[in-house]
Parts: structure tokens; sequence; C-alpha cells
């Protein structure tokens, strides 16, 4: 026992001379913008859309205003608790949530240090604001619901012929979850059938894939972070099966899926890092509403186009990027 | 500050979690893999309940619904004869499902605003201590009764308590339960301290409480059962602090988190041997020096209990 208490006390002496010389002195000598940035894991987009914030504040000219800790919870869970419980004991000015959970983790550990998030599909069902237009705590940020029905009008388009469609995505991931509902629902009001097949891990994949061919005439995955990061699996198995993906992402097109009307990350980091810029310069949460990204990229794998031998309109031409040649 | 106590209390809950793994690992000699499971049943159990504004009751029924997932890989195992860690696997693959299907279809749920019983009750810190320190207490008084003895023998020696009349499956379902139902208890506590509850959470949360109880062990001694388990809270908090060291380490970039910490927990393990080795060689050279080359003059009684 006394080993115990003594291993203890230890720990604590310790933590209170790592904390003890970083708070205090730091914060007079240093009148910068403390803003830390908190993603649960390494993922591309959400890489891509935390790059893409900071070098818009770089060019909104914020670069020497402001001292920016980036903190990542490796996958690990357990950990955002303890990032959080760091920014806040370092007194950053602002907390940059990237995904769900961190923005959850964040808004449970603090409620006058403002946070912006970025990345969450749905902040009303999140628990992060109740009206997304009003926000009323210290929360704000920049949402990323996809443009469900605008990707599924694309379909009709490119692949007149698709009749069933198959949703493939992973079940543990709510910003997916959530938008496949959105899916279903407008499925369901148009009459379109449908079939959905959930995985748990990128293992999954090809054999969801296989379950679905024979079955549906096109595959669609939201902005799925998993099946994002399987996409030559995903693309490989369907392309040869002779079925069009379509998704929810620019970056999951590029890595092998026919086309989208989706979340472009470099637009969503852009946004959100306004947004920020807005706030260090005086603005309230409370001025600034939940946004929604406001511009979608438009995709299409030309690659992917002819060998499943679907032409591409000439009034589709201009309005879409181009990839995959 | 903040961050230590904020370390202090994460450390109590996870410490119930290292409870629940000290029981199947250390006392009833059984990696169980159910623990990824249970441990996101007991969020969801408690988010659900606490949505629905009863908080308390939602801690009494993450704690049944961790005992029946404990009690099922227990069944696996003495009735159907499924290997332990297969056994465990098993449950906790199915229970994902279950998971999902007691938060309603949804990967995540928040419980932002509800009323929880750190809300209630104020003090976060004191509240965790409490619960932690009354179920190590609850849990060493119990096997110290007839029962528990009989598991502990399960688990030290099978043949013997077979053959002493004793049911050693029933043991074995009912240590399963036991700490399955502190695993879960500890997912429901996360839940309510975290405000939400993810199906993402339980990802390496077998390594977390068997680091806890290793990490106990080694720093704080082995001595007794009810020892133990307060030496696996203990552990719990130490890793909790680890992280929190490694957390304050910005030197590197921040994808170097998992191995900084992995580096401190290998040095906080090796060290106490390192200093016994190094220790124990010089006290001995000394001796020798003393006693002109004579060797040891007379034999220390071991120390240490069961």
């Amino acid at each position: 026992m006394k080993k115990m208490l003594a291993a203890i006390m230890a720990g604590v002496v310790a933590m209170v001379v790592l904390t003890g010389c970083t708070a205090p002195g730091e914060a007079k000598e240093n009148e910068r913008y403390r803003i830390g940035i908190v993603q649960p894991v390494d993922h591309p987009s959400l890489n891509r859309s935390r790059d893409s914030m900071v070098e818009e504040l770089e060019r909104l000219g914020m670069g020497d205003r402001i001292e920016i800790t980036m903190q990542n919870a490796n996958g690990d869970m357990s950990l955002l608790q303890s990032i959080m419980q760091n920014l806040i004991g370092e007194r950053v000015d602002m907390i940059v949530a990237i995904a769900t959970p961190a923005a959850q983790a964040a808004l449970s550990s603090t409620s006058d240090i403002p946070i912006v998030f970025a990345a969450v599909s749905n902040p009303v069902e999140a628990g992060l604001v109740k009206d997304p237009s009003r926000p009323e705590g210290n929360v704000t940020g920049v949402s990323n619901s996809i443009p469900v029905e605008d990707i599924i009008e694309l379909s009709k388009v490119l692949t007149p012929d698709v009749k069933t469609y198959g949703f493939l995505y992973n079940s543990s991931e709510i910003n997916s979850a959530a938008s496949i509902d959105n899916t279903k629902e407008y499925c369901d009001r148009e009459g379109i059938p449908y079939r959905e097949v959930s995985i748990t891990s990128t293992a999954d994949i090809q054999q969801a894939v296989s379950s679905l061919v024979g079955q549906v005439d096109a595959l669609f995955t939201p902005n799925d972070n998993m099946v994002a990061s399987a996409m030559a699996t995903y693309s490989q198995v369907a392309t040869e099966a002779g079925i069009p993906i379509y998704v929810g992402a620019d970056s999951m097109v590029a890595d092998g899926g026919l086309a989208t009307v989706g979340i472009d990350y470099n637009l969503l980091g852009e946004q959100t890092g306004r947004m920020i810029a807005r706030i260090i310069d005086g603005e309230s949460i409370g001025e600034n509403p939940v946004e929604t990204v406001s511009e979608y990229a438009n995709v299409i794998n030309v690659g992917i186009a002819d060998k499943l031998g679907v032409r591409i309109p000439e009034e589709l031409q201009n309005d879409f990027v181009t990839v995959g040649k | 500050m903040t961050l230590l106590i904020g370390s202090i209390e994460l450390g109590l809950l996870y410490g119930i979690l290292a409870l629940g793994v000290y029981i199947t690992f250390r006392i009833l000699n059984i990696p169980d893999l159910t623990v990824e499971g249970s441990f996101v049943l007991g969020m969801a159990t408690t988010a659900l309940f606490t949505q629905g504004g009863s908080p308390v009751l939602g801690l009494v029924a993450a704690l049944v619904a961790g005992a029946a997932a404990g009690i099922c890989t227990g069944l696996l195992q003495t009735k159907l004869m499924i290997n332990p860690i297969l056994s465990g696997i098993i449950v906790m693959t199915g229970l994902y499902t279950v998971n999902l299907g007691v938060m309603g279809g949804k990967a995540n749920l928040s419980i932002l605003g509800n009323e929880t019983i750190f809300s209630i009750l104020g003090n976060r810190t004191l509240l965790a201590l409490a619960i932690a320190v009354s179920m190590a207490l609850v849990a060493g008084i119990f096997f110290k009764t007839r029962t528990g003895l009989a598991i502990r023998g399960t688990g030290d020696n099978e043949e013997m308590i077979r053959a002493s009349a004793f049911d050693a499956d029933r043991m074995k379902c009912i240590a399963l339960a036991m700490g399955n139902a502190l695993v879960a208890l500890s997912g429901g506590l996360i839940a309510q301290y975290q405000l939400f509850s993810d199906v993402g959470s339980g990802t390496g949360i077998v390594v977390i409480g068997l680091a806890s109880v290793i990490i106990g062990e080694v720093l704080l001694g082995k001595r007794g059962v009810t020892f133990g388990l307060f030496t696996a809270i203990g552990g719990s908090i130490i890793y909790r602090v680890i992280i929190a060291f490694a957390l304050k380490v910005d030197l590197f970039p921040p994808y170097a988190l998992k191995l900084i910490s992995a580096i401190v927990v290998m040095a906080a393990l090796s060290g106490p041997y390192l200093k016994k080795t190094y220790r124990g060689r010089s006290r001995r050279d000394k001796r020798r020096m003393e006693a002109g080359g004579k060797g040891r003059l007379r034999i220390e009684p071991e120390g240490g209990k069961g």
C-alpha cells in the first residue's frame, strides 16, 4: 500500500512540476491566440481538411498572430478526454475539433472555451447544438452532410439503366450511417429499390461487394472514412463486375469511384479556417451559425468510365472535373 | 492541473475496467476478449438510460448487461467446449451488433445536456474515487467467501477444485460475469463522464486493461488478491498519468503519441527490475567485502504471503 501511494505521489509530483512550469510563465511572454486542433485518428480526408484549414489561416494573414497545437488520439477513443484536459490545462483560446467524437469530447470538457468543429455530419444529432442557425453555447462549426439527392440524380444521367442501388458503408461511423439514412429516405420517397451492406473493417470490403454483385446495378458509398481507405479493392471488384460506384467525397473518385457530387475536404478546411479567423477577430460564437459546406466537388473518373463503357454527356463535361486519365 | 485531475479521474474510472480484467486474467487465469464488446455494451446501455433521464439505473443496467455477456462467454467455454480466447472473440463480435442495436442502429449516441451522476453529485473526483474503491472492496470481500475462494482455486488448479466437489464450470461463469459486469460499469461511467457513447470505443480496450493490471503489479508489488485488485486501479491511474505525460511532450509530431506512451510504459515496467538487479549486485558485493570473502552468513527469511 505504501509503495502504491509512493508511486502515485511520484506521478502527481511529476505532473505538478510539468504543468507548473508551462502554464503561467508562457502566457505572459506570448500574446498569440492559441488554438488546439484535435482529431481522433489520422485519415486522408481528415488530414486534408486540417491542413487546408491551417493554410487558409496563413493565407488570411493569421500566421504570426496564432499558435497552433495539434493533437491526435491515434485511433484510441479513450485518449480524447485526456487530450482535451491537456488543452484546457494549457489554457488554449480555442479548440478546433475535427470529426464527431472529438467535438463531443471537447464540449463535455469545457463550456467556456470556444469550440469550432469541422467534418461533423449532423451536429444536432451529435448533441453539439440545438439549433444550427443560432448556436447558444460555446460551439459552432462547419458540417459536411453530402447532397445525396444530387448524387442519385447524377447517377441517373451517367448510368440511366440503373434500377437497384447497393449501399455499402461502415456501420460504426456516425457520419456514414447518417448519410445512408438520408439516402434511404430519399429512395423510399422516390420508389427506388436498394439493398444495403455494412462492413466493420476494411477486410470485409471484398466479400461485401461480391455479395452485392448480380443484385444491384450501381453502388453508393457516402463520405465513409473506412471505405475511403480501401477504395482500391472496392473499385477493382465492382469495376470487374461492371458496376459503377458513386461516392460522397472527391478523393474517393480519384481512388477508383466513378463520380461524385461530394465533399471536397480542401474546401471544408478552408471554410472552417475562415470561420476560425472571424472568431479570432472578435466575432462571438452566436454570430457564427453552423455552416454546411457551401461548395461541392463535381468529379468524374474517366478511366473508370472507360472501363465501364459509360459515356459522359456533353452537358456534364463543363461542370465536372475529370480525373483518372 | 486540469490534466492531472482529469487523468486521475479517468484512471479511477478505467480502473474499474482494470478490476474486471484482473478478475478474469489474474484470478481466473483466462485472457478474456469479451471485454472489447462488454465495455461498449455498458456505454450503450447507460447512454440509453441516461437519455431517458435515469443515469443511476443506467449504471445498474450496464452491470446486468455486462454480466450477461460474461455468462455467454462462460457458457461457450464450459458447455460448448470452445477455446477460451475464441469464446471471447465470438461474444465480442456478436456484441458489436447488439451494441449498435441498443443505440438504435446509430454508431454514436450523445447524452450532452442530459443529467448524469457526475452532474447530480457535483464532485467528479470524489465520486470516481468512491465508486472505484467500493468496487475493489466488494470484489476483495467476495474473493474471501467460499465461492470466491473456489473461483481462485479454479484459476490456480482446476483439477483440485473439481476433486473437492466444486462445480468449476459454474465458478468460471461467475468470474466471467463479475469481470464483464465491472468492465461494462466502467464503460457506463465513461459514457456519463464524456457525455457520449461511440461504438468504436471498445477498440484496444483489452490492451488498456491488461497494461493497467501489469503496470500495477510491477510498480506497486504483488501481494494477495485484495491488494492485487487495488493495484489494478493504481496501475490504471499510473497509465493515464503516463499518457498525460506523453501529451505534454510536444517535441514530436502528434502521431508520435502512441510511440511515446509505449516507450514510457516500457521504461516504467523495466525500471524496478533494472534497479533490483543493480542494487542486488552492489549489496552482495558489499556484503562479500564485509564478510572477508566468506560468502553469505545467513539465509534471510523470504517475506510475502499468499
